[in-house]
């Protein structure tokens, strides 16, 4: 089951916490992997532990023209774009009424225009090949909403609309397109986090722990095989039960 | 029918899985031969490849029949 054997996939945000996660179960499961995200070095030495399958492709997705060229550069590597995981994301975390317009477009910019403009372009790869899966990850704030992330949970809201869309234009053509809504999983992102807020977190988790990368990666390697065809649209919720919906 | 005008045919007959005799001039692609809006993208897209040209969005939108898209494709195909 979840062999992934001849698979390509593309993962942005590969120098994160759950990016780095995804990219690593997806080559376990035999992909070849285009890693990418802004830092060379990070995703050089990352590329040299999984060994073979693996392509490397900088990309600052705060530019335009970087964004448009990742696609086509992951087909050039590759042959062909089968997996998207559009999983890049920053936060500018502010006050609603305290959020700069900076801070809002910027975080529009990378979270949800860049997610539009690679998901449009591996799908019209992945259409012609009868075959393809663009997984998001978007969050469980995008659908609860945070105190001090207006900007931040709308981009995540809004992925998860861009998406649905997506899984009903093309089911008919073996692509799905689905999203990851992770709760609070022990990232650098969250490390940011001090012990008062990480306790007043916890307390929300039935499962009582942070989520890893790995329980996230784990979903993405579902939702990326063939197993998983008849799966659209959907957020799949890994939250440690934080929130059911 | 000219050879630009049978690549075209082959083309309709593959992606819409419809009867070859049905695929003629004025046969239109969403009222004839039961494309849908994204089919119409799709034809597009492998004319684009079949024919080494680019298809503006404003020209796409006027290939409604299989004529259309042969006498544009007359006037635009690069291979």
């Amino acid at each position: 089951m979840f062999d992934l054997t001849g698979k390509t996939a593309l993962v942005t945000g590969a120098t994160g916490g759950i990016g780095g996660a995804i990219a690593q179960a997806l080559h376990a499961q035999g992909a070849t992997v285009a890693i990418s995200g802004t830092r060379r070095e990070v995703l050089d030495g990352f590329a040299a532990k999984l060994g073979e399958r693996v392509h490397v492709l900088p990309c600052n997705l705060s530019s335009k023209d970087d964004v448009e060229a990742l696609v086509p550069a992951a087909e050039a590597a590759m042959g062909q774009v089968d997996i998207l995981i559009a999983n890049a994301g920053i936060t500018r975390d502010n006050l609603f009424v305290q959020l700069r317009d900076e801070d809002w477009d910027d975080v529009i910019a990378v979270n949800l225009t860049a997610t539009f403009r690679l998901a449009r372009a591996a799908t019209k790869l992945m259409m012609r090949k009868r075959f393809g899966r663009i997984i998001a990850i978007t969050s469980i704030v995008g659908v609860t909403g945070n105190p001090g992330q207006g900007n931040y949970t709308a981009s995540k809201a809004g992925i998860i609309g861009l998406i649905k869309t997506l899984g009903a234009e093309y089911a008919k053509r073996g692509v799905t397109a689905n999203c990851i809504a992770p709760g609070f999983i022990k990232t650098p992102m969250t490390d940011a986090l001090n012990d008062k807020q990480r306790e007043a977190i916890l307390a929300k988790v039935p499962a009582a722990r942070l989520g890893t990368p790995e329980d996230i990666a784990a979903a993405a390697v579902y939702l990326a095989s063939n197993e998983a065809a008849y799966v659209t649209g959907q957020t799949i919720h890994v939250n440690g039960g934080m929130a059911m919906i | 029918m000219s050879e630009i005008g049978e690549r075209v045919k082959k083309i309709v007959v593959e992606h819409l899985g419809v009867e070859p005799e049905k695929v003629i001039d004025s046969a239109s692609f969403i009222d004839d031969l039961g494309a849908d809006s994204l089919d119409t993208v799709e034809l597009v897209m492998a004319f684009e490849e079949e024919f080494g040209c680019e298809i503006p969005d404003d020209a796409a939108e006027t290939i409604l029949t299989v004529g259309d898209a042969t006498k544009f494709l007359e006037k635009n195909a690069k291979s």
